[in-house]
């Protein structure tokens, strides 16, 4: 058993993609496809990381990441925000709400390896 | 220049602005088209008293020297009674209100 | 026995009186404190002069002669009365917004400030109102004349021409003073008017006074008063139609036209307001002056000698029952009817005169800078007194003349119809526009001549001014011009002979004259003035720019109105020109209202042609009229223009609040569809790229390698698909799309599109009738096969409920041929369905759009393509699109 991730992402692709890599890299990875449950789903076993899209069915991924960082049980969990938006204005919004990383789609699987490794050494 | 209780007298309190034209109002409110009502009214009385004043011209005679004199007497006056009243009443009701006058046909604008 | 001396010191003292209240009131007009002066009782009780001796003597003579016809003379004026709204009206505001003088003058006015016409109808008011004059002198010495006899004295007919003269003499006095204190004659006199107020009720007082004697005190009762009328030679009341009718039309038209009327309904108005109080009150005053006539004669009649006067029953009544002191109140009633109405017969006619007649023939007798030099107020001043006692004069020759014999009553009827004559100049310069100054000069000579000639010279009797050969075969043998029977119609009543004559003839002249001449420029504003008085309310222009100076204008005014007045009004002008301090400026409008003012002291046509002769040649000409007809034209125009403007303005306006609010929207949409497009482009890219940096490696079963393949291949697609759409869209807009048309059935296109969109067997329920469908369809079937998948996928994509059901409804609508797709969804919120054909627009949830929001703008443009609409139906209990067949779809498929 090895340290849990969770992945909130709605499009189906994208999840067996990141799966594939992070379960590869010895991750236990738990996904969860609609907004509006997300927290629920956070609130039944907090993982060590969180990978959070922005456009989600039912709720946006930045009201979510507000209730993380509101709620002092996942307050602390580091927090990687995907967006396929990419704008600056994203960015900034997402770090003023508390997210550790900030990555925009398309990205290489690289990239999502080395943050996620950092991330989880913090 | 109705409401001016005292006579004008150093120029012509009247002298109109050429683009003051009042538009002539189709309907009116209740009361506005009373008032238009009782105009009516003023304007039909003269014509009926007429009508009634030369009724006793087709009375019947039964004879060529019946005495008609003194029933003429009273119809006449009782007649002149009912206008003066008819009269008072219209007068009471209804508004003078003078310069907008009592178009009661539609015309238009005025020219001036 | 009374003494004659006492009734002439009551007299006497009753004169006094009247000087006091005149005197008073003056004094209390001067002072300002005359609002109870200009109240609508005293308008109303000013207007009793229409009841002269004639009506507090003569009625009674006239109903012991003729019975019930007397009353005729009362119901004409009633019916014009309580009729005020129809015309008096319309008079009264004429005479004040025109600051009319006299009934001449509103005849000159009317028809161009004609100084001709204005001679004319003073002459005939001259002719017509001397004679009543004389009347008013004889009834008064007559009634003098019965105290005399009563008291024994024989009176000569010296006595009583020296009586006549010596009240001549003291009206005269009493007019002068009162009359012409102010030289405005269109301001109040108020002296005369309380004078006259005072006498009224002195009058009806008196005559009630009587009444209620003969009726309670003789008679015994109203009961035996109307068996006395019964039994009376006067019982056989057979009121002759012509007569009633004329009579009552003559009299009320003579309420009208006769000048001294004129006086005090138009020219002594105070307030319009008081027409409608005197509408019903002088009714009441008429009906209780004429209540006690028929009693009164009938009482004389049977108690009276055969042969006595009835004219003077009212005061002989009294007097043979020895009631001396109510003769004395009855004489003092008969005299106050005289005298009121000589002073102001007397006061108009010298207005009269001395504006129509004196003033614009010194005027013309000096040379044209007199205007500036000479004092004009001292003229008509001067002018206007010689005139009353000319008058008054003119009067008492005239009782000495015709030897004071005559009934009273026809002299009054005679005069009644001789200034009748003016009634079809009046009315129809008041009501009719077309009417100009040949036809009213017309008229009035054809009504003056015909009723001299049928009335007048034959008032005087048989061989008096007209001989009996002329009375039985006409002048000079002329048999159609007999006097009595014009033109061969005999038969008819003398009376309504002449009134019907005079007054066809007259209204006949003055009507063709109308027609077939053209009047003046002046004329024509005039005219125009006065028949819209009640839009128009104030002077038009008559004047263009003039070359008169101010200088010249300010001396003349005061020479006319007075120095103190005159300057009032030119530092009014100044002022709102804007120079206070400074002469104003010799405006047309300027000129205009000077001169109305003017007229107010000189009459239209003397105030006319004296500012003529300042602005020399510069009156207005036909062009002028023109121009000014233009100018208003043009303002009139402006005004509807900017009118119009506005409200188109305002249309503009709200149509750019609308679009801004639109562009904004669609601002913020694009701006969201910007985030849209990217992440719709993004996302199967991350995909791709994820999926293809797996590939790379190597360590890859073949089943995961040949899995992750599959899913970059549809993730491309996917990514081709938005790309084919943008570009679709693009190419629909620009209007370069290439349309292949082809035959098929509507069925077909529904069923290929339900298959295509997956609805075939998924979730959504889709329900047709084939029946309805079989419409054969003539168009770019491909693309309409587009439109209805976009639409059958949305409804797959938003009927978010537990039995989604899709409605496809083919009819025919106004002969088009209409596709509804209706399912059992959330529907479109109100405030998104302007907003869902717009490209770049998509509904807020997003996330199961799996489109970018292009495909309900992509079928708008297919569907302007092709010659259709597609349209959202609002209410329909879910989503509901309707597509609109091009028009020719069946047409063309035949």
């Amino acid at each position: 058993m090895g340290r849990r991730v969770l992945l909130i992402e709605d499009e189906p692709n994208i999840i067996e993609a990141i799966s594939y890599l992070l379960s590869r890299d010895g991750w236990t990875v738990h996904t969860h496809s609609d907004g509006e449950t997300a927290m629920d789903k956070v609130r039944q076993g907090v993982p060590e990381l969180i990978i959070l899209d922005v456009m989600l069915p039912g709720r946006s991924g930045y009201d979510i990441l507000r209730d993380l960082r509101a709620d002092p049980q996942t307050a602390d969990v580091p927090v990687m925000m995907l967006t396929a938006r990419g704008q600056a204005r994203d960015r900034e919004l997402a770090t003023s709400l508390g997210a550790t990383q900030f990555m925009t789609k398309p990205f290489s699987n690289a990239e999502v390896l080395d943050s996620v490794r950092a991330l989880a050494a913090l | 220049m109705s409401d001016r209780g005292v006579e004008p007298s150093a120029h012509d309190p009247l002298a109109p602005d050429p683009l003051a034209r009042v538009p002539r109002v189709e309907f009116l409110d209740r009361a506005g088209y009373r008032q238009r009502r009782f105009r009516d009214a003023a304007r039909l009385l003269p014509v009926v008293a007429s009508i009634l004043m030369v009724l006793p011209l087709m009375w019947p005679r039964d004879t060529a020297d019946q005495s008609l004199t003194s029933q003429g007497m009273i119809y006449l006056f009782g007649l002149w009674i009912c206008l003066i009243v008819a009269a008072f009443v219209v007068s009471r009701v209804l508004r003078y209100s003078g310069p907008e006058g009592d178009q009661g046909t539609g015309e238009g604008g005025a020219v001036r | 026995m009374i003494s004659f001396n006492l009734l002439i010191l009551v007299s006497l003292g009753y004169v006094a009186f009247l000087f006091l209240v005149a005197f008073a009131a003056e004094r209390r007009a001067a002072s300002g404190r005359s609002a109870w002066l200009r109240s609508s009782s005293i308008y109303t009780l000013s207007l009793s002069i229409y009841c002269t001796a004639w009506t507090f003597y003569g009625a009674v003579g006239y109903a012991a002669r003729s019975g019930l016809e007397f009353l005729t003379i009362y119901l004409g004026p009633t019916i014009v009365m309580i009729g005020w709204w129809w015309f008096l009206r319309k008079l009264v505001r004429i005479g004040r917004s025109q600051r009319l003088t006299s009934i001449a003058d509103l005849i000159s006015s009317r028809f161009g400030k004609s100084t001709a016409l204005g001679v004319m109808v003073t002459v005939l008011a001259i002719v017509g109102t001397t004679p009543y004059i004389a009347l008013q002198l004889q009834s008064v010495t007559q009634s003098i004349g019965i105290f005399a006899a009563h008291s024994g004295a024989v009176w000569e007919a010296g006595d009583l021409n020296g009586a006549a003269m010596w009240v001549a003499f003291g009206l005269a006095v009493f007019t002068l003073l009162f009359g012409t204190r102010n030289l405005d004659a269109s301001e109040r006199h108020h002296g005369i008017v309380l004078a006259i107020a005072v006498e009224a009720v002195v009058k009806l007082f008196a005559l009630v006074a009587v009444g209620i004697f003969v009726v309670w005190g003789v008679a015994g009762g109203v009961g035996p008063t109307l068996d006395l009328i019964d039994a009376s030679a006067q019982s056989q009341w057979a009121p002759v139609p012509s007569r009633w009718v004329g009579l009552i039309f003559v009299s009320g038209a003579a309420f009208l036209c006769l000048p001294r009327m004129f006086q005090v309904l138009v020219v002594e108005n105070a307030d319009e307001r008081h027409l409608s109080t005197a509408g019903w009150a002088f009714p009441a005053y008429l009906l209780f002056m004429s209540l006690f006539v028929v009693p009164i004669a009938v009482v004389g009649l049977d108690l009276m000698p055969a042969g006595a006067n009835p004219d003077m029953f009212v005061v002989s009544v009294p007097l043979a029952e020895g009631r001396e002191g109510l003769a004395i109140l009855a004489f003092l009633g008969g005299f106050s009817s005289a005298t009121s109405m000589v002073i102001v017969a007397t006061l108009a006619l010298a207005t009269m005169v001395s504006n129509h007649i004196v003033v614009p023939g010194w005027l013309n007798a000096r040379t044209p800078g007199a205007v500036v030099s000479g004092d004009v107020r001292d003229v008509v001043v001067l002018a206007r007194r010689v005139s009353i006692g000319l008058v008054l004069a003119l009067g008492y020759v005239y009782f000495r003349l015709s030897g004071g014999g005559a009934a009273l009553a026809a002299i009054g009827l005679v005069s009644f119809t001789g200034v009748i004559q003016v009634l079809p100049a009046m009315v129809g310069g008041v009501v009719w526009r077309g009417a100009n100054r040949w036809g009213a000069g017309a008229g009035l000579v054809v009504g003056f001549v015909v009723w001299g000639w049928t009335q007048f010279l034959p008032s005087f009797g048989v061989d008096a001014a007209l001989s009996q050969a002329v009375f039985d075969h006409g002048p000079f043998g002329l048999d159609w011009l007999r006097p009595q029977a014009l033109f061969g119609i005999t038969g008819i009543d003398p009376f309504v002979h002449a009134v019907f004559w005079s007054m066809c003839l007259n209204a006949g002249a003055f009507m063709i004259v109308s027609i077939l001449t053209f009047p003046n420029p002046v004329e024509r504003l005039q005219g125009a003035q006065f028949v819209k008085i009640f839009d128009y309310s104030s002077g038009a222009r008559l004047w263009t720019q003039s070359a008169a100076q101010a200088e010249d204008m300010l001396v003349m005014a005061q020479r006319i109105i007075g120095g103190a007045k005159a300057q009032t009004l030119f530092q009014a002008e100044a002022q709102s020109q804007g120079k206070a301090g400074f002469l104003p400026d010799v405006t047309p409008d300027f000129i205009g209202r000077l001169e109305r003012e003017l007229s107010g002291s000189v009459g239209a046509a003397t105030a006319h042609a004296m500012i003529g002769q300042l602005t020399e040649g510069t009156m207005i000409s036909v062009d002028d009229l023109i121009a000014v007809a233009d100018e208003t034209a043009q303002i009139m125009e402006y005004s509807n223009r900017l009118e119009a403007k506005s409200a188109e303005q305002e249309r503009t306006a709200r149509a750019l609040r609308e679009a801004n609010e639109k562009l904004t929207a669609l601002s913020i949409q694009k701006d969201a569809f910007l985030s849209q497009i990217s992440h719709e482009l993004r996302t199967p890219m991350t995909s791709i790229r994820s999926f293809s940096d797996i590939l790379r490696e190597d360590d890859l079963e073949d089943a995961s390698r040949a899995r992750f393949a599959g899913i970059i291949h549809d993730e491309s697609n996917r990514l081709t698909r938005l790309l084919d759409d943008l570009l679709d869209l693009g190419v629909l807009e620009s209007g370069q799309v290439q349309l292949n048309l082809g035959h098929g059935t509507l069925a077909e296109v529904i069923d290929r599109a339900v298959m295509a969109a997956g609805a075939d067997g998924g979730a959504l329920k889709v329900s047709r009738r084939a029946v309805n469908e079989a419409v054969p369809v003539f168009t770019d079937l491909e693309r309409l096969t587009q439109v209805f998948i976009n639409l059958i996928s949305n409804a797959v994509k938003y009927a978010t409920v537990p039995e989604p059901e899709l409605r496809i409804i083919v009819r025919s609508l106004e002969g088009r041929c209409v596709v509804d797709f209706c399912d059992n969804g959330p529907g479109v919120p109100k405030e998104s369905q302007s907003m869902i054909f717009e490209k770049f627009s998509r509904l807020e949830d997003a996330g199961k759009a799996g489109g970018a929001g292009l495909g309900l703008a992509i079928c708008r443009q297919i569907m302007a393509a092709l010659g259709g609409d597609v349209t959202y139906l609002p209410a329909q209990g879910g989503a509901a699109f309707r597509v609109t067949l091009p028009e020719n779809v069946e047409m063309a498929a035949q």
